[in-house]
């Protein structure tokens, strides 16, 4: 018997189960194999989905389905919170005390966001990485007649990197449609030298925010917000004042993790294997998605482009047989679009070896991320494309 | 310049090799914001764009490029946290 076990139910664990499923067929029915999902809520969310209930009229119920209508029906779902890894017993714990047993564990665990590491981030800053705080964003720029916007991002890695790029070339499409640009100033900042962390990508942005007046600010690395006289403060000594104040929130990957041994504090992200996706040379556990230490983006598309392998590695090691080396290592590759505002947009398409060359933006690219979301439920967790 | 010790003095090493950027100009932060002012640290780097980087990220800061060095296959850059 060999027992998978998937911790997540995001786009990485929800594939991963779906491919393995039909990899597996003969094996799952002569009941040699079974895979097992844990998920905290039984809710797959697509999550890119949450920056257009603040800027594109998306609404949160739409970007929710249940797990197990995504799911393959011969993978089982158990619903509920994770608490412990015992790599000696080779069990999980969760914290209504089941233990569930593998032979396999795949950790699809995803990344969380913490805005009460800053102090007054609650009260004061907006964001976009849920969907009540987007809906807050939303409100918020509604009730917005004209001011300093400051968006900046307080903590590295974080999930979706162009997103605070792409809300600022947004932002600033609104605030001219709706006559309010000559009133507003935008603030974009950025913690480290340039304006993104892929160079050829940065190269294309930064035109974008000189021609949209979007003044861009370099190594400021958020440290603190003061309430009292709206300006937020960065490590490097800077201050901004706002009146609205939109900042990413730091992240950390999930701390049992951490608890477990498996990832190392205070980050808690997994070392990863940048090819074959083993957590810390361990043979049969694996990480995909937002949940590795790998230098890449924290996004769905990188959980999509590495589902296969780990299928690729699971399988082969079930079947006995050697690992197919065009299937079984991950190259890096990453795909998403980039919005730019006024219905434009841009395609990053890269891997470990080969930066993205964005096209030109134009209206194809944005509307192949609107048609991309709408048929993400029917795609990419049941592994058709 | 092959392999030497690193330099006298350092309070903490960050092995930031096989990252790339930004990946050691934010471990550097991370190691920054744990430690004491007067205290001194080294990031080893194999990522080309740090030797840039860092320097202008140190000047920015107001901390001190204490030094930068070619080692065997990276680049060492110690900075010493001023406040």
């Amino acid at each position: 018997m060999n027992r998978i076990l998937i911790l997540g139910g995001g786009v990485g664990g929800t594939l991963t189960a779906n491919l393995l499923v039909k990899k597996l067929r003969r094996q799952l029915k002569a009941g040699d194999v079974t895979i097992t999902v844990v998920d905290q809520t039984g809710l797959h969310t697509y999550q890119p989905g949450f920056m257009y209930i603040a800027m594109g009229g998306e609404r949160a119920e739409s970007l929710q389905r249940p797990e197990r209508g995504l799911l393959d029906s011969q993978v089982n779902l158990v619903v509920g919170e994770v608490a412990k890894v015992d790599e000696a017993l080779r069990t999980i714990e969760l914290r209504d005390g089941m233990r569930l047993e593998y032979d396999f564990l795949v950790l699809a665990t995803g990344s969380r966001i913490l805005p009460e590491a800053i102090e007054h981030f609650d009260t004061e800053a907006h964001h976009f990485y849920s969907a009540e705080a987007a809906l807050e964003l939303r409100k918020a720029l509604d009730a917005f007649r004209g001011g300093r916007i400051v968006i900046g991002i307080a903590g590295m890695p974080y999930k979706c990197p162009p997103a605070p790029l792409e809300v600022a070339f947004l932002i600033e499409a609104e605030l001219r449609q709706r006559r309010l640009r000559t009133k507003s100033e935008l603030h974009f900042c950025s913690p480290i030298g340039r304006a993104f962390t892929i160079e050829t990508v940065s190269e294309m942005a930064t035109p974008i925010l000189e021609r949209k007046g979007i003044e861009l600010h370099t190594f400021f690395n958020v440290e603190s917000i003061d309430a009292e006289r709206r300006v937020v403060q960065s490590l490097e000594g800077e201050e901004l004042p706002y009146d609205l104040l939109i900042l990413v929130p730091p992240h950390k990957g999930q701390q049992f993790l951490m608890d477990s041994g498996l990832a190392p504090a205070p980050g808690g992200w997994l070392p990863t294997d940048r090819a074959t996706l083993q957590v810390g040379g361990r043979r049969n556990v694996f990480a995909l998605g937002d949940a590795t230490d790998l230098p890449l983006s924290k996004a769905g598309s990188t959980a999509h482009f590495e589902a296969p392998v780990v299928t690729e590695r699971i399988v082969a090691a079930i079947e006995g047989r050697a690992i197919d080396p065009q299937r079984g290592d991950y190259l890096g590759k990453v795909m998403c679009f980039f919005e730019i505002g006024d219905g434009k947009g841009t395609l990053l398409q890269f891997d470990y070896e080969h930066p993205p060359h964005p096209p030109k933006p134009n209206q194809l690219w944005h509307l192949g991320k609107i048609v991309f979301n709408k048929t993400y439920w029917h795609t990419v967790p049941k592994g058709r494309v | 310049m092959t392999d030497t010790l690193t330099a006298p003095g350092t309070t903490r090493v960050v092995d930031a090799r096989g990252s790339f950027c930004p990946g050691p100009l934010m471990e550097l932060i991370r190691a920054i914001r744990e430690s004491a002012p007067g205290q001194v640290i080294a990031v080893y780097s194999s990522d080309s764009g740090s030797k840039i980087d860092i320097p202008k990220w140190v000047e920015k800061a107001g901390h001190r490029l204490v030094e930068l060095a070619r080692r065997d296959g990276y680049d060492e850059i110690v900075v010493e946290k001023t406040h």
